[in-house]
């Protein structure tokens, strides 16, 4: 499997970390309540098909990214930066 | 028997060999069957389930009988294919699943009871009684299937690893092959050509064909020789892809060594490749299937194609007398090639009635079948039924063709289906199966030589102008033979015996017919049921025609039947070549300190902490036991002062305008107020509310932060810095470094740690310019460095930093003048019995499961500020007074040994699990109170101090009343520390 590291190119994907879901780029202010940070912290989908992840360039420049991937044909179909505000938005 | 002036072998270069302890002679370029073969040695092997002799049926690497253990000791290489295997002077090859000897082999009963032994028979036969399977039953089956057996010593042969990048790899140096590498090569392409064989070429070097009026082995070698001259050009020969992975990665492995005699020790056997390409042209050429009938495994019964391999390219005639059977023109090239060379062709039998064969020498049978063979240990005669009637034909070989199936295997790497052609009566690979890879030539359906080369050259071209390079105006391609390829399917010929499809693992037509009575008739189900396809050859010779025999059987279509599924590897791999590197300590990378080295001249036995290795004490003379030597090490440093090297905790450089508002958020506590040349201890929680790490963090400038991590959690926490950084806050200017590796650090504790420095240090420290928990930067034997005024031990103490390039003559230093003041160095056994004694936690209780509330530390989150996890601690359940808590325990009776992984009990209760309280995590014997202690979780532990409970740990034994105490057991107060 290889990333396209939108600083770096395409790597291997040894020089990612994956963290899971990219719900974790919402957090929620603290006062938004039980179930906002139940969703959160512990709540994730398992979609067949497309699903947005977070990867970091861990051995490479260190940062964080959002690659769509498809998990049935594992294809992935973008891989962004965090920091880009279009990623955030949502 | 060889055949004069013919083969690509060296023939003036003999090359001395055994075989079953008997010596042979072959030539520079034979293959181990083709040297055997040429001495008339047919019997190889005996079968995995029945024992039958067995030679060989192919001349590939798809062999699924010659297989053979080579060399002898720790580095035997069992089940090596005969067909692979390149001959060298003192090679020496041994048969394998046959006892006493290869022709005498006694498990060969199996064979006489072959009834009660088809398909499923131990699932049927060994129900009763019910224990004796495990027993009795598997040992004894296990003992009698088998392949080669592994010597059990360590392997000296080493593998390694490689990475590849290229823009078009192709696979298969066949006319396709050839023709695409050749075409992309001269456009410029960065191209790799891996070819599995000795010699590139495929079927050019088997056949009599000519290309552009050279021999096909000739234009072959024109073109490779070409192709060596580019610099664009890679060529990787005895190199087998072996499975296709997600985003244009292949694998591949390099036989780089084993086929040479005499390598020196450590040289690499074989090399595993990582391949990525942007475009993938698969010319893997095709794989001739032989036809069932009663008796078809015998010596001396082969493929055609294997025959004119044998008779083309080594110069050897499998027989003296051959017989050919097939149901397609290409097996009548065999009979011409054998006929051509003078070798006597007893019989052409061709299953098509209308079958046409002109100017043939030699008797042809059309509308003909062979029905039986017999021969106990090699091949004496076969039975032929014609429309006329029977006649057996005395033969020593016979070459059989039931048509080629295309290597479609690694297309289906990636859960791809071949499609099925009638015309071909096989699968070929579905376009885009694996994308970016194209199946080419007979790989994909197209047999001709002629077709091959325009196949090449087409796909070539289709993937330069992908690449954006320029494609070659002309398309034309040498000319070669176009005949076309015409079969009329036979899978098997009817019969009532025993006929084989799966040559390695025995199986036959008759338990594919069963396996369908039985209503396995799903292809994966007959599969497993009859083990047909389950072999190291994976089925490549028979599962076309398990599929055929399955489809008839069950009344269906082949294409209705489906395939079973291929996975990788494509021909079979060593765990060794899979793991390569990775034995014994190349299993994990290691990290040594500054010190290790003198650590390890001080005779310091290391301890493994994540990939560092830390020295875990170090003995003086006439210590007999690690405790004599931890608890002299933890005097050092209670009465004079200890050295140890503290480099492995992680090391974070932070800096920026943002650096203190990004501690705030991390951390529980405030770092913000933390005044320039001042150290802080704080406390990290992950988002769930549970502890992650915790460490000091130092204020070496307005916007200038070190942060220390635990040393298992320094990569975490560097992640999470960067994901709270990036994702939370990233409006904040700041930035994060690792110096774990720039920085080497060493604690200095004691109560003469300030003397011992003030010795080193160029302007001196005391409690007013240094208190407890100042840094700064130092000057130490004309070093920069930075000291750091913290304690872990509990003592007076500092760590000192200097860049690592310093680290080892600086911990000499430091220990020389140690021991001159009645200390010395001391290792993590001494580190944790005094964190212990102190009280101070460590991953062994910021397990995962532990909050800030538990440990104590409720106060250390900051009540006017948001942090990372502070809105989930404050969950009902993350805060309840019954929560398992932090507590010291010691034990009552002084003398009693306590063990972390203990569980706690009230006192009079059943030591049952629902009676558990809590659980102790970290136990020591403390030098400094001449006792055990222990730190635990204890269900409102902070409650119950000076309650007297039991500690029980089962695993080891051990049972012990101890009193809750509060979890610091030396100098609660301080003072020392401060001193």
């Amino acid at each position: 499997m290889r990333l396209t590291c939108p600083i770096c190119g395409a790597r291997d994907r040894r020089e990612f970390y994956y963290q899971g879901d990219a719900v974790a780029l919402y957090r929620p202010a603290p006062d938004a309540g039980v179930d906002a940070w139940d969703d959160y912290v512990h709540l994730r989908d398992n979609p067949a098909g497309v699903r947005r992840e977070l990867w970091q360039h861990e051995a490479g420049c260190g940062a964080w990214l959002v690659a769509e991937r498809n998990t049935t044909t594992h294809d992935v179909l973008s891989v962004s930066l965090v920091t880009d505000g279009t990623e955030r938005g949502a | 028997m060889r055949i004069e002036g013919k083969g690509l072998i060296d023939r003036a270069t003999p090359v001395r060999f055994q075989f079953d302890g008997v010596g042979h002679t072959g030539f520079a370029g034979d293959t181990l069957a083709s040297a055997l073969l040429a001495k008339g040695v047919r019997l190889m092997g005996r079968s995995f389930k029945y024992h039958r002799p067995r030679g060989v049926l192919t001349a590939g690497s798809e062999e699924p009988n010659a297989l053979v253990t080579i060399g002898r000791g720790a580095a035997q290489e069992p089940n090596v294919r005969a067909t692979v295997q390149e001959i060298y002077p003192g090679l020496e090859a041994r048969p394998q699943n046959a006892w006493p000897s290869l022709k005498a082999d006694v498990m060969a009963l199996n064979d006489l009871a072959w009834p009660v032994l088809g398909a499923g028979f131990y699932y049927k036969t060994f129900m009763w009684p019910r224990g004796f399977w495990e027993r009795l039953y598997e040992p004894i089956i296990r003992r009698a299937a088998g392949l080669g057996a592994l010597s059990g010593a360590h392997n000296p042969d080493r593998s390694e690893k490689v990475y590849a990048f290229c823009d078009l790899l192709v696979i298969g140096s066949g006319p396709a092959g050839l023709m695409a590498a050749l075409t992309a090569g001269r456009a410029g392409a960065d191209v790799l050509l891996v070819e599995e064989d000795s010699v590139f070429g495929g079927r050019l070097n088997a056949e009599t064909f000519l290309v552009d009026g050279l021999a096909g082995s000739d234009w072959a070698a024109q073109v490779v020789a070409e192709l060596g001259e580019m610099e664009n050009v890679r060529l990787m020969r005895r190199t087998a892809a072996v499975g296709a992975y997600d985003h244009g990665t292949y694998a591949a492995v390099e036989r780089v060594n084993g086929h040479r005699g005499n390598r020196p020790e450590g040289a690499v056997l074989e090399t595993f490749w990582r391949i990525v390409a942007k475009q993938v042209i698969l010319a893997a050429g095709a794989i001739e299937r032989p036809v069932a009938f009663e008796n078809n495994d015998r010596p001396g019964i082969m493929t055609a194609g294997a025959v004119r391999a044998y008779l083309n390219r080594w110069g050897v005639s499998p027989g003296r007398r051959v017989a050919v059977f097939g149901n397609n023109d290409d097996a009548h090239r065999t009979a011409a090639d054998l006929h051509a060379a003078g070798v006597e062709v007893a019989a052409l039998i061709d299953s098509r009635a209308d079958a046409q064969v002109r100017d043939a020498d030699y008797p042809v049978y059309a509308g003909a079948v062979v029905t039986g063979s017999a021969g106990r240990l090699g091949l004496k005669r076969v039975s032929v039924k014609t429309s006329g009637g029977s006649k057996d034909i005395e033969v020593d070989c016979l070459a059989i063709s039931g048509g080629w199936n295309p290597t479609v295997h690694l297309t289906c790497h990636m859960n791809g289906r071949p499609t099925w052609r009638d015309d071909i009566a096989s699968f070929v690979p579905t376009p885009e199966s694996i994308p970016g890879l194209v199946a080419v030539g007979a790989c994909n359906g197209a047999f001709s030589t002629s077709a091959c080369l325009a196949d090449g050259a087409a796909a070539a071209g289709d993937a330069l102008k992908v690449l954006g390079l320029t494609p070659p105006r002309s398309r034309a391609v040498p000319t070669a033979e176009d005949d076309p390829y015409q079969l009329a399917p036979l899978w098997a010929v009817p019969g009532k015996g025993r006929a084989w499809i799966d040559f390695q693992n025995d199986v036959t037509v008759k338990d594919i017919k069963q396996a369908a009575t039985e209503n396995f008739s799903s292809v994966e189900h007959m599969k497993r049921y009859t083990t047909q396809g389950m072999a190291t050859d994976q089925g490549k010779n028979s599962n076309v025609a398990a599929l055929a025999v399955l489809a008839d059987a069950t009344g269906r279509g082949i294409p209705e039947t489906g395939t079973t599924t291929f996975r990788p590897p494509f021909s079979p791999v060593s765990l060794a070549t899979f793991g390569a590197g990775a034995q014994g300590m190349g299993f994990a990378p290691q990290r040594f300190t500054t010190s290790h080295a003198e650590s390890l001249a001080r005779g310091a036995p290391m301890i493994e902490a994540g990939l560092w290795y830390r020295p875990s004490y170090f003995p003086a003379e006439g210590e007999t036991h690690w405790r004599e030597s931890c608890d002299r090490e933890v005097g050092y440093v209670r009465n004079a002062v200890g050295i140890c090297d503290v480099s492995t905790l992680g090391k974070i450089d932070i800096q920026g305008e943002g650096a203190a508002e990004l501690l705030d958020f991390v951390y529980t506590n405030t770092f913000s107020t933390l005044k320039v040349g001042r150290v802080r201890y704080g406390l990290m929680l992950r988002e769930d509310g549970f502890v992650m790490d915790d460490g000091t963090t130092a204020r070496l400038g307005d916007q200038h932060y070190v942060m220390t991590t635990t040393t298992a959690a320094a990569g975490a926490v560097m992640r999470h810095l960067e994901f709270v950084h990036q994702v939370l806050c990233p409006h904040l200017d700041v930035r994060f470094t690792s110096v774990t590796e720039q920085w080497a650090q060493f604690a200095v504790a004691g109560p003469a740690s300030r003397d011992l420095l003030n010795d080193m240090l160029e302007t001196t420290v005391d409690n007013a310019n240094w208190p407890f928990m100042a840094c700064g930067p130092v000057t130490v034997s004309g070093v920069s460095g930075r000291l750091f005024r913290i304690s872990f031990s509990g003592e007076h103490a500092y760590e000192i930093a200097v860049p690592a390039r310093y680290g080892e003559s600086l911990f000499k230093c430091l220990v020389q003048r140690a021991e001159s003041m009645g200390g010395g160095a001391y290792g993590m056994e001494a580190l944790n019995v005094m964190r212990i004694e102190k009280g101070h936690i460590t991953h062994a209780e910021i397990h995962g499961r532990t909050t800030a509330f538990d440990i104590g530390f409720a106060g250390m989150v900051s009540a006017t500020k948001d942090c990372i996890g502070k809105t989930m601690a404050a969950r009902e359940g993350l805060v309840a007074s019954d929560r398992e808590r932090l507590v010291g325990l010691k034990p009552v009776g002084r003398d009693a040994e306590l063990t972390a992984g203990a569980h706690l009990f009230d006192l009079g209760v059943e030591f049952r699990r629902d009676n558990s309280r809590g659980y102790t995590t970290s136990a020591a014997f403390s030098p400094t109170l001449g006792h055990h202690i222990a730190l635990g979780f204890l269900q409102r532990g902070p409650e119950r101090l000076g309650e007297v409970i039991r500690c029980v740990d089962h695993m080891r034994g051990l049972e012990a009343e101890v009193e809750v105490c509060a979890p610091v057991f030396v100098d609660p107060e301080g003072g020392r520390t401060r001193g």
